[in-house]
């Protein structure tokens, strides 16, 4: 080859490269402006709210003096709702999604369903809130509960558990199916012995996903009518006596942590803008936390299956 | 053709994917307590074959059969509209292509089949446990790690795994879809070895790509070409003097 040609590659060689580079750089630059984002918000937060975060913070109630207001009845509310949330949304959803990916026949009405399921994760949350204080609230008399309010957010995530537990189920390969069938096993034993067992970390990933959405979520909530102010524990789910699990609690009236932020943040005095920070911190750290037990589950999983 | 007692007796089978008529009038006698393959270029239907002797078929939709394959001794119509799969794979097992053991522990894999049908007793489990693996040459590698998942097992360990399982059922008839298709020589030659050696017990029908293979371990070869048989015959027969062009032409590699 002669020299010249050569030279000719090599210089062509770094032009290419220059675009790796640069790539790079814009790629670093973009990745920084989201983390950076987050970061800076979260040191200030932190940075803020530090004053209040301590163990007197979750077991105060509200009150009018900034330095003695708590997030008790936020915190357990918000626990409370979630565990309502976790409840109805995911035997509903992995029920909905089995049923789509092992049951019905691929036809135009499953396909409509499929199309709808996917869209409903785009409704405005607010859209949500509209539809559970005429259902829940009214029609269904359930009233401004814990249990409204978990149903609210329940459907929120419905379409979000069900969209995650179908592609954890298509996971599943047909030939792990095939080898069931072919000892003789029904749909349904195939499905609570092999599908179910082996697409759990997805589910489940999808499902921490889904409830670390709900906890954010601040408008539904409103509308169906949460308090802002309140002073009072919801009934305890246990009992002195038999059966000592009580379920009274559905109904009693709650707020949650987002809107106990709101209210502080729409306080004139300063003092209780550290109390909207601290609270904020740790509601951000409830939701990381939640992301964590997501990842590990996830990689606890995949590191027992491999197909 | 078929001088041995009649396992199952196929009848006119037709077979179609939606509107493709993958098989066409196939007449076949498998014999008891033999090995039958399935010899024939890829497309040409053998799988698709296999597959509707446990109505595999049946798992997707729009596809349908016609014609007859009577299991002996009661004479069951497989493929009957009125008969239920599950009853049919009770009774006949399959091997796949690739080894596909479940997630779960050996112990787990081969017991299975005795969960689905009900079997529940540890010790009626351990049994059948140690007489399949046994029964797949593998219960000396297996024995002392159990209830390791099965996935640490190799391709051919694993490939012999899914025999232990489909023996586990005590079926009458055994499907073997290419088994050693993704193994090495090694490994392969064990499968066969096991072939040979299962089919004292059980009615074994194979579809392997190597002719090698179906001469190797096969008593009667049949030979498909476009979703039809061509010829069906004694194993020697067909690749020593078969008295048809194409199956001579595909045993020689003119063609496939």
């Amino acid at each position: 080859m002669p020299e010249q040609s050569i030279e000719h590659i090599r210089s062509m060689i770094a032009r290419h490269k220059l675009w790796d580079h640069i790539f790079a750089i814009v790629g670093i630059l973009s990745l920084m402006v989201g983390i950076l984002t987050l970061l800076a918000l979260f040191t200030e937060l932190a940075i803020e709210g530090a004053p209040r975060i301590g163990w007197k913070l979750f077991t105060s109630f509200p009150s009018r003096h900034p330095e003695e207001a708590g997030i008790l009845s936020a915190w357990v509310g918000t626990t409370l709702i979630m565990l309502v949330t976790a409840a109805s949304a995911v035997p509903l959803g992995v029920a909905s999604a089995v049923y789509l990916e092992e049951y019905a026949r691929k036809n135009w009405l499953t396909a409509i369903i499929e199309i709808n399921v996917t869209n409903l994760a785009g409704v405005p949350s607010i859209v949500y809130g509209l539809l559970a204080l005429g259902l829940f609230v009214y029609k269904l008399d359930f009233g401004q509960s814990i249990l409204s309010a978990g149903l609210t957010l329940a459907l929120l995530i419905l379409p979000i558990v069900i969209v995650s537990a179908r592609e954890a189920i298509r996971a599943v390969p047909g030939s792990i199916r095939e080898a069931a069938y072919a000892l003789g096993a029904t749909k349904w034993q195939t499905v609570r012995d092999h599908v179910l067992p082996y697409s759990l970390g997805g589910i489940l990933t999808g499902t921490i996903m889904g409830l670390s959405r709900a906890i954010g979520e601040t408008a539904p909530i409103i509308t169906i009518g949460a308090l802002t102010f309140i002073a009072f524990l919801p009934q305890s789910p246990f009992s002195a006596d038999f059966p000592f699990v009580s379920f009274k609690w559905l109904m009693d009236p709650f707020t949650v942590m987002p809107i106990q932020m709101f209210n502080w943040t729409s306080r004139p005095e300063a003092a209780f803008q550290h109390n909207a920070a601290a609270a904020g911190v740790i509601l951000l750290v409830m939701t990381l936390i939640m992301n964590g037990i997501a990842i590990y589950i996830r990689y606890r999983f995949r590191k027992r299956i491999k197909w | 053709m078929v001088d041995e007692k009649i396992k199952a007796e196929v009848r006119n089978l037709n077979f179609y994917y939606g509107s493709v008529k993958a098989l066409k009038d196939i007449n076949l006698n498998i014999a008891e307590k033999k090995v039958t393959a399935l010899i024939g270029p890829s497309g040409c239907g053998k799988t698709t074959y296999l597959r509707c002797f446990n109505r595999m078929h049946d798992l997707y939709p729009n596809n349908r059969y016609e014609g007859e394959i009577i299991l002996h001794p009661d004479g069951l119509n497989i493929t009957g509209p009125d008969i239920d799969p599950i009853e049919v794979r009770m009774r006949i097992s399959m091997v796949f292509q690739r080894p596909n053991p479940f997630p779960k522990s050996i112990y787990e894999n081969v017991a299975y089949g005795p969960r689905v049908r009900g079997i529940r007793k540890r010790s009626e489990l351990d049994e059948r446990v140690e007489k399949s693996l046994r029964g797949a040459a593998l219960w000396e590698e297996a024995k002392d790690r159990l209830h390791d998942l099965a996935f640490n097992l190799s391709g051919g360990q694993q490939q012999r795994l899914c025999i232990a399982r489909a023996l586990a059922t005590d079926p009458e008839m055994l499907l073997f879809d290419e088994p050693t298709s993704a193994l090495d020589p090694i490994a392969t030659a064990k499968i066969e070895e096991l072939i040979l050696e299962l089919k004292k017990e059980v009615t074994i029908l194979i579809v392997t790509h190597n002719m090698q293979q179906a001469a190797r371990v096969s008593d009667y070869t049949a030979f498909m070409y476009i979703g039809e048989l061509i010829e069906f015959d004694k194993t020697e027969k067909v690749f020593t003097v078969p008295s048809h062009k194409l199956t001579e032409d595909y045993i020689t590699g003119r063609f496939g």
